[in-house]
């Protein structure tokens, strides 16, 4: 029921909204849960496990009870009513229930309650095996679930930022404030940031005075004062939901779900990246509740709550409200009741020992004589007294300490380096404890931080001291609820002790205790109260469960900010991309990089027709591919042939200038790391060509063995990938199509394997001959912003000539047919003597993995060989991934000799090609094998053969 | 986590890759024998407290650097130029 005045909302401003599907009324500045009471709607859910009709318990994101699915553009299952602000238009609706909230069929499960207490789906549902996916997994999630998922994808923008501060202070109640007003002033770069939507804390929802005005009006002025000063930014709807290494806080900040119709560029969340030399959590306390019988009925509510609903939003949580707890909490409680002009039942210090009424609250029980007593009442407010926010301080593995006088965990000092503890959650509870906790702290991290800081004039505020016997839980009939959430009760807690689950991690994972979405804030603590009473120790003895971030629950979709799509895989295109998309070539993924795969031609059907014409294309005119994906790399300095000698496990220093070279590289265990050619252009410059899939790693181990391996030698190396476009031009036509391109150009001055500068219409560019396809072949290299234009230009001269353009299948197909390798050959697991370059790796000098490929096992007729593959048989099909076998021997893990690396359709040959690893291979050419694809279940017959198929002499590359 | 990288400043973790125990700068002889390759390329401890270890700055300078670095408490003590430590 919304009182007549008072609170923090805006009564100018209604706001429509609705909760499954009927029509209510709220102000602006109420949540979704003061609306919902003000309209006196109590019943808003069903609890997990046995389907409990369930209120609204807490006024903050504590909230176990409360969990809706909010209408967005995509629904948002799981929102707490607590945090979730009004707006115009809300659509809410209740979770796991079935049919309707009001008449629940699963409520049964209620009825069923003393066969489903803790350990009841360890004990039942065990046998048999097959139905522990197909039957029990799926029955039991449909029967207890938190929201669903809409299942469908989630496209809204969400963001990840950063950002540096001299301090963070954690937290926007009067420890925070204070904190943030000494540092603000002493110039600090201050972040404040504070999961409300207004800073202030509990003193939004208390009536109290400050310098003996309302506390509200000092709030307003430190926000002011705050608001004003340019070195403090304040962050509120802002949670710190983690405390990492080196002084880093992850911060959840709720950008667009507080509004009707959020700006169109603007993010839904953005999960922040806080670096601060120096934090002050200043997260305040959590009131508890209290385990008595049938505690879970709605219109049971924290005090500290009712005390939230009447006074910030002026809502009466009940018409007749009965307290129960002891000392300042429940008197406080009351006098705000009174001051409301709310019905107050009565004050109960001893004991509730059951409540009645059906789908909320009608009667507690109290003890009367040997009997009890019913005291009528639709709302009880429930001061069980304060846990210490001490969650952050665990993050990195520190433990909280008991405090007996508090009845609870306090931070332990140096939990997490940088940060300091302040005001309640340091466990100093009172507000002018609060002001001058957060003064200190501030003061002495300035003075750590070099600045200087005036002593602050404290306002003076409440300073009423803190004392509890804490009631952890009352005996009688009924169940007592501890994890509301999770359905865990008293009884749960006990028998996990009676059933030898006597420590605490233990009886955390039996009875699922803090493990639901609050993590336990709610509960933990008295939990831990009746597991020390079951088991005979202390609370201290018992220990705690360990607090991991985050603080309040993150979607997934936050903490991937960016990482979707291309964010998560950006593309490398090409200069010739939009040309070769424009010609209808599917581009294939190669790392980040996208190929063309094919150019089809008028008339193709398939994939094989456009690469069979490619590939004959190149054998009998001119083909022009794109290859500017390889790795370039230029290496320059006096030393640069002695690094090169080092990294390759054959000679550079004795190259030729003008002259190319085929170089292999290994790792330091003696295994193939990479291959390619590498160009001497000047005297004291080479230019090395790496793969592209190895361009990066190569990079990296280049900069190793220079600084860490050969630090004196005077070389330097960068990377020039992006730099250069550089297209092959392949076939017996090659010359010619170059001779019309190049300026004063003439084939006859450059033999095989020779390199040199070269003028493209003027445009100063690289010319290296060189031949992935066994054809006569060239690499032409300009400037990357005229990539595009020469690309256009080449395969204008090629087709004129009978040629064109050819794609990533051809390529593929005619380096098959020359026997070259790929990294599906040097795949990590190969040594040069695997792929017949034994040879290359020089004796006259050291390299990198020279010593390690000398150990026995890595070479010889054990090892698997690179081999060509025909078929030999009626299939005349090859597959790559099959496995190879002796002819007459079972196809079995134990029998394999080798596998198949790379196949593809030869034209020039007429029939499938083949490269693999086959045991002693080079020794057994000629020789039938078997080869079996169980994936594809494909079997054929192949004749073992020289890896080169195609003009083993090399006659018409030199040509 | 971020790292102090001896040329740009401190960074952002995502800036480098790991390669592991500084022990890898100190590369034997061709000649050392089996067991000093061995334990060169293969053999690494685990140490729980401060441990001296490779990282590269590849989406910075470029430069490999030798962090000191405590395990237990993740606290990052120092680190230096590796071609530096190397000479």
């Amino acid at each position: 029921m919304r009182l007549s005045q008072g609170g923090l909302i805006d009564r100018a401003k209604p706001l429509r909204f609705s909760f499954d599907g009927k029509g209510y009324q709220g102000f602006a500045g109420d949540t979704l849960a003061s609306a919902l009471l003000a309209n006196d709607v109590r019943l808003v859910g069903r609890s997990f496990k046995y389907h409990r009709p369930r209120g609204i318990l807490t006024a903050d994101s504590n909230e176990p009870n409360a969990l809706m699915t909010i209408r967005r553009a995509v629904d948002e299952p799981n929102v707490r009513a607590t945090t979730q602000e009004l707006y115009e238009g809300l659509e809410a609706r209740s979770q796991n229930a079935w049919p309707a909230l009001g008449f629940d069929l699963l409520g049964m499960n209620d009825l069923l309650a003393p066969f489903l207490g803790a350990g009841f789906y360890y004990k039942t549902f065990m046998w048999p095996k097959s139905f522990w996916e197909r039957v029990y997994e799926p029955f039991i999630r449909r029967a207890a679930g938190l929201g669903a998922l809409s299942k469908a994808p989630d496209r809204g923008r969400y963001d990840k930022a950063f950002a540096h501060c001299d301090l963070l202070v954690i937290g926007g109640g009067p420890a925070g404030l204070m904190a943030a007003l000494v540092a603000g002033r002493a110039g600090a770069d201050v972040i404040l940031a504070d999961e409300d939507t207004r800073l202030g804390g509990r003193l939004l929802a208390e009536r109290e005075e400050i310098d003996g005005g309302p506390a509200l009006d000092w709030v307003e002025e430190a926000t002011a004062e705050l608001r004003a000063l340019p070195n403090v930014r304040l962050m509120t709807r802002t949670t710190v939901t983690g405390a990492y290494d080196g002084g880093t806080y992850g911060a959840l900040e709720r950008v667009s779900q507080h509004l009707a119709s959020p700006a169109g560029h603007a993010p839904i969340e953005t999960f922040w990246r806080i670096v601060a030399r120096r934090a002050i959590l200043a997260a305040g306390a959590h009131e508890r509740p209290i385990a008595f019988p049938n505690n879970d009925r709605p219109g049971v509510m924290l005090a500290s709550a009712v005390r939230a609903y009447v006074n910030r939003w002026g809502v009466a949580p009940g018409k007749r409200v009965a307290v129960f707890g002891q000392g300042a909490d429940a008197e406080r409680t009351a006098r705000d009741l009174r001051a409301a002009g709310v019905e107050l039942a009565e004050v109960i210090t001893d004991r509730v020992t059951g409540t009645n009424g059906r789908l909320g609250l009608e009667e507690i029980l109290v003890p009367d004589g040997d009997g009890a007593r019913g005291i009528n009442c639709d709302c009880l407010a429930v001061a069980g007294g304060w846990n210490p926010a001490v969650h952050l301080t665990c993050h990195m593995g520190a433990r909280p300490v008991w405090r007996d006088d508090l009845a609870a965990f306090v931070p332990a000092e140096g939990a997490v380096p940088g940060l300091t503890p302040a005001g309640a959650c340091a466990g100093a509870f009172s507000t002018a404890a609060c002001l001058s906790g957060g003064a200190r702290v501030a003061g002495a991290i300035l003075e750590d931080l070099g600045l200087s800081a005036p002593k602050p004039d404290l306002p003076e505020a409440e300073d009423g001291g803190y004392t509890i016997t804490p009631i952890w839980h009352v005996e009688g009939k009924g169940r007592a609820w501890l994890d509301f959430q999770n359905d865990v009760t008293v009884k749960d807690v006990k028998q996990s002790a009676t059933e030898g689950f006597r420590s605490v991690e233990h009886m955390k994972r039996y009875t699922t205790q803090g493990m639901a979405t609050d993590q336990g804030k709610n509960s933990n603590v008295a939990a831990l109260a009746v597991l020390a009473d079951a088991t005979g120790r202390t609370i201290p003895e018992t220990g705690t469960t360990t607090f991991r971030p985050p603080y309040t629950p993150i979607n997934i979709a936050a903490l991937g900010a960016g990482a979707l799509d291309k964010g998560f895989a950006p593309e490398r295109h090409l200069t010739s991309h939009a040309a070769s998309v424009a010609r209808g070539a599917p581009m294939i993924e190669a790392g980040l990089w996208y190929r063309p795969s094919y150019f089809p031609a008028p008339g193709e059907q398939t994939w094989r027709e456009a690469c069979d014409r490619e590939v004959t294309m190149v054998r009998q005119a001119v083909g022009v591919a794109d290859v500017s994906t390889l790795g370039k790399i230029d290496i320059q300095g006096p030393d640069a042939g002695k690094f090169l000698d080092f990294v390759y496990t054959n000679t550079f220093s004795t190259l030729k200038e003008g002259r190319v070279r085929y170089g292999l590289m290994l790792r330091e265990d003696g295994h193939v790391m990479d291959d390619g050619t590498t160009a001497r252009l000047g005297a004291q410059q080479y230019l090395m060509t790496t793969t592209t899939a190895a361009a990066g790693q190569v990079m990296a181990h280049l900069d190793w063995v220079r600084q860490a391996l050969m630090p004196g030698a005077d070389v330097q190396i960068a990377s020039v990938t992006e730099h250069w476009a550089q297209f092959a031009v392949a076939g017996p036509k090659a010359g010619a199509v170059l001779a019309s391109v190049l300026d004063d150009w003439a084939p006859g001055d450059w033999p095989f394997m020779s390199c040199g500068a070269v003028s493209v219409s003027g445009v100063a560019g690289r010319l290296f001959r060189i031949s992935f396809s066994g054809e006569q072949g060239y690499e032409i290299a300009v400037p990357a912003r005229f990539g595009e234009s020469l690309f256009r230009l080449l395969v204008a001269q090629a087709e004129a000539l009978g040629g064109g353009p050819y794609g990533m299948e051809a390529l593929n197909v005619l380096r098959i047919e020359k026997g070259f390798i790929t990294h599906a050959e040097i795949h990590g697991r190969v040594t040069a003597f695997d792929i017949g370059m034994g040879r290359m790796v020089s004796a006259k000098k050291d390299c990198v993995g020279k010593t390690m490929s000398e150990r026995p096992g890595l070479s010889g007729p054990e090892r698997e060989q690179m081999v060509g593959l025909k078929p030999a048989g009626s299939v005349k099909q090859l597959t790559g991934g099959a496995h190879l076998f002796e002819a007459g021997a079972r196809a079995t893990a134990a029998n394999s000799q080798g596998y198949v690396t790379s196949v593809g359709f030869s034209p020039t040959l007429g029939c499938f090609l083949g490269q693999g690893f086959l045991r002693n291979g080079r020794a057994r050419h000629g020789e039938t094998v078997r080869m079996v694809d169980h994936v594809r279940g494909v079997e054929a017959m192949c004749e073992v053969c020289d890896p080169v198929f195609y003009d083993p002499e090399g006659g018409r590359m030199r040509g | 986590m971020r790292l102090p990288c001896p040329i740009c400043g401190e960074r952002d973790v995502r800036e480098f890759t790991y390669k592991g125990h500084a022990v890898a700068l100190d590369r034997p002889a061709p000649n050392a024998g089996d067991a000093a390759w061995e334990d060169y390329v293969h053999l690494r401890e685990n140490p729980a407290g401060e441990t001296r270890e490779l990282w590269y700055h590849g989406g910075g300078c470029g430069a490999w650097i030798v962090v000191r670095r405590n395990t237990v408490t993740h606290e990052v003590l120092g680190a230096e130029l590796a071609s530096e430590v190397a000479e």
